[in-house]
């Protein structure tokens, strides 16, 4: 790396310090090399690493603060917001005069902006029937009298101005930031008495999040249970019969997700290929065609089957590296093949067991398109609800919120995933 | 399992030798019959979703093309193709680029902050494409990428560079400094000594990494019907549209040209494994 400049014979101080061919010292001409090095392989990831990073991390870390961001209340109407910070909700009285005349005079702005329903559906989330008071209010508030009293005029228009709870939501919600997004996505409210849990009835966060981590355990034992057999019977052929038997697991592994999901709506139907066969060999009678799609029995076959390649692949590749040695040492100490297999072969093979199942897990918890498509209701993941959240219900910092907690959940398992298998070690095809 | 039963085997060995790979046919069954079944079902000339007796029969007029017809013909399709095939090599171009390049100063010996900056760079293989999607349209929206074809085409590289450092990574790991180090000895500089000698060892590494790429974005649905709009529709999207609202037969006919596209794809990477064994001096197996 050093440039050759002048050669030791040069007179050099006899110091005993070791030197590179250039007369700098050894040591710092090394460093400097290093440093090279370094600056070298940086400017190779540089390019990847901003793209990456303005691609995707930024996008993620923005979705991230909207689940807490909480600016509507506060930005449309200020005023309001300043004068509530004296008022007590417990009080058990209305705000005074001040306060209504601060709503006024913000809802005039508001009104003119055209923005005031913002507020509405924001505070709406929280409190049913927000949005059609500020709605109505907006129309009323330019034929108030300008003179005031507010207060009055306020509770003519529309009485749940006259409701200590309608100040008090607006109050809850007034900081830039708010925890009101995260409570929702886990079946909780902001009350005047704190933190409670919605009725029991009210709590479908809770059970979208059970149902999707059931689902996924379902799914990945049923992809270990079938994926273990093959495995073993690939990793214990002759290396040629297992890579033509391979193909039949990396064909699944590289057709389309839609295909195969297309695939399975087309066979699982009713008038399907599946059902037309049992009635055909009499299993069942044409009026009692099994029902397997648009519910949990349809995500469960559809998934499994998608998954089933991540099963496989890292147990084969686990199994591959087994001496055959061990089972037959069991064997020759008279073992019988059932000992031999569970109490020698099978302890061998958890690692594998643990990567795959890690892995199917992490892939199945945030799964939208199959079951969206073959799920009907009772078979939808909690991606599907955010998803729902982004583009129908328009309430993206609740969506953020599930996503949030969705995302944390993964980045938890993938940090076991790394623990036990590491991520060099993730093996394509 | 390897060798045939001894001639020493317990009627119970012998069932279970037997029973084990019944059991295993079944399982290959179901991994590969939903795929293969799609294929006749395509030829279908009535709109239904199952084998009509005709079929059954091998009557040929049981059969038709119209779906595949359809499948050319139909402007929506045909948008929808055409979108697929424009946008996914962009963003395999992309991916390929920037993620060989990362993967090979990764590879370095001295590189500060290396498992972070991998983490970084594998996350978008990891985050739950819902979240991506979601991210991505909120940010997209709020630069104006939201709706352009720029934008799918940023977002599917995305996707697609973790699968693109993984596999040249794996290439690198086998490979020999000593041949960058002759190459400069004889005076070779960076750039030559890249192209001449690193580039051609580590190619099948990147070409797997670039299929992987392409077909991670020629697949994508979730992140498309969020960044992209109606013009972007890619085939997937097309499909998962027809799966939603009412089943279509073309769809069908889709399915099965991209069944024959996966299977092309499938012998191409063979063909690169097989390749990159020999190239590292180890028998084809």
């Amino acid at each position: 790396m050093s440039t050759v400049s002048e050669t030791s014979h040069s007179a050099l101080p006899d110091d005993g310090v070791v030197r590179a061919a250039d007369g700098t010292p050894l040591k710092k001409s090394l460093a400097r090399a290093l440093r090279r090095e370094k600056l070298r392989s940086f400017m190779l990831i540089a390019p990847l690493l901003a793209f990456i990073i303005i691609a995707f991390v930024a996008p993620i870390a923005d979705m991230l603060f909207r689940s807490v961001e909480n600016s509507i209340v506060r930005d449309t109407l200020p005023e309001t917001v300043e004068t509530l910070a004296d008022w007590d909700p417990q009080s058990g009285e209305l705000p005074d005069e001040r306060v209504f005349a601060a709503l006024y005079r913000d809802l005039q702005i508001a009104v003119e902006q055209r923005i005031h329903t913002r507020v509405g559906s924001r505070l709406n989330y929280q409190q049913p029937g927000m949005s059609g008071l500020f709605r109505g209010t907006g129309r009323d508030v330019r034929r108030m009298d300008e003179a005031g009293p507010f207060k009055p005029q306020f509770l003519e228009t529309d009485e749940d101005w006259a409701e200590i709870e309608t100040w008090a939501v607006i109050k809850r919600y007034s900081p830039t930031y708010t925890p009101g997004y995260f409570l929702n996505a886990v079946d909780a409210e902001l009350t005047a008495e704190g933190v409670e849990l919605k009725p029991q009835n009210e709590r479908i966060y809770i059970t979208l999040f059970n149902r999707t981590m059931v689902m996924s355990l379902i799914i990945t034992f049923s992809c270990l249970l079938l994926g273990y057999p093959i495995a073993y019977l690939l990793a214990h052929l002759p290396m040629r019969s297992a890579n033509v038997l391979m193909i039949l697991v990396l064909l699944p592994f590289w057709t389309s997700l839609l295909v195969r999901t297309s695939a399975w709506k087309v066979l699982l139907q009713q008038q399907g290929v599946i059902n037309d066969f049992l009635v055909w060999i009499n299993l069942i009678d044409d009026a009692g065609r099994l029902v397997m799609i648009n519910n949990q029995t349809g995500t469960i076959i559809a998934m499994t089957h998608i998954l089933l390649p991540f099963m496989i692949l890292p147990l084969y590749s686990v199994m591959q590296t087994i001496s055959p040695s061990y089972v037959r040492a069991a064997k020759s100490l008279g073992a019988t093949d059932w000992t031999a297999f569970w109490r020698v072969y099978f302890p061998q093979t958890v690692p594998g067991i643990g990567a795959g199942a890690i892995l199917v897990f992490i892939l199945s918890i945030g799964y939208y398109i199959t079951p969206e498509l073959v799920g009907g209701t009772s078979g939808v993941f909690i991606s599907n609800r955010i998803a729902y959240h982004i583009s129908t219900s328009l309430n993206w910092g609740l969506a953020a919120a599930l996503g949030t907690i969705l995302l944390g959940l993964v980045v938890v398992l993938f940090w076991v995933y790394d623990r036990i298998v590491g991520i060099d070690n993730v093996k394509l095809g | 399992m390897a060798s045939p039963l001894p001639p020493y085997a317990s009627s119970l060995q012998i069932g279970w030798y037997y029973a084990f790979r019944v059991i295993c046919g079944l399982i290959f069954f179901f991994l590969i019959f939903p795929i293969l079944v799609i294929v006749p079902l395509s030829f279908n000339a009535q709109d239904f979703f199952t084998f009509t007796p005709e079929m059954l029969a091998l009557n040929p007029e049981g059969y038709s093309l119209k779906h595949y017809r359809d499948f050319f013909t139909n402007p929506d399709w045909q948008l929808a193709l055409w979108n697929s095939v424009t946008i996914a090599p962009a963003a395999t171009l992309i991916a390929t680029v920037l993620g060989t390049l990362a993967a090979i100063g990764l590879s370095q010996a001295h590189v500060p902050y290396k498992s972070a900056i991998m983490a970084i760079l594998i996350s978008p293989m990891i985050v739950p494409l819902i979240i991506s999607a979601a991210g991505m349209y909120f940010f997209f929206s709020r630069i104006g990428l939201q709706g352009t074809y720029l934008g799918v085409v940023l977002a599917h590289a995305a996707l697609g560079t973790p699968f693109v450092i993984i596999t040249v990574t794996a290439t690198l790991v086998g490979f020999d400094r000593s041949l960058t180090r002759a190459s400069a000895s004889l005076g070779a500089d960076p750039v030559r000594t890249f192209f001449k000698v690193q580039m051609p060892l580590i190619m099948p590494g990147v070409i797997s990494g670039a299929l992987f790429a392409f077909i991670t974005s020629f697949d994508e649905v979730v992140i498309v019907l969020f960044v992209g709009s109606a013009s972007q529709k890619t085939l997937p999207w097309q499909m998962f549209i027809g799966l939603r609202e009412q089943i279509s037969p073309t769809i069908l006919a889709v399915a099965s040209v991209m069944v024959a596209l996966s299977i092309a794809l499938l012998f191409t990477l063979e063909l690169l494994r097989r390749r990159s064994e020999r190239l590292r001096g180890l028998a084809p197996g």
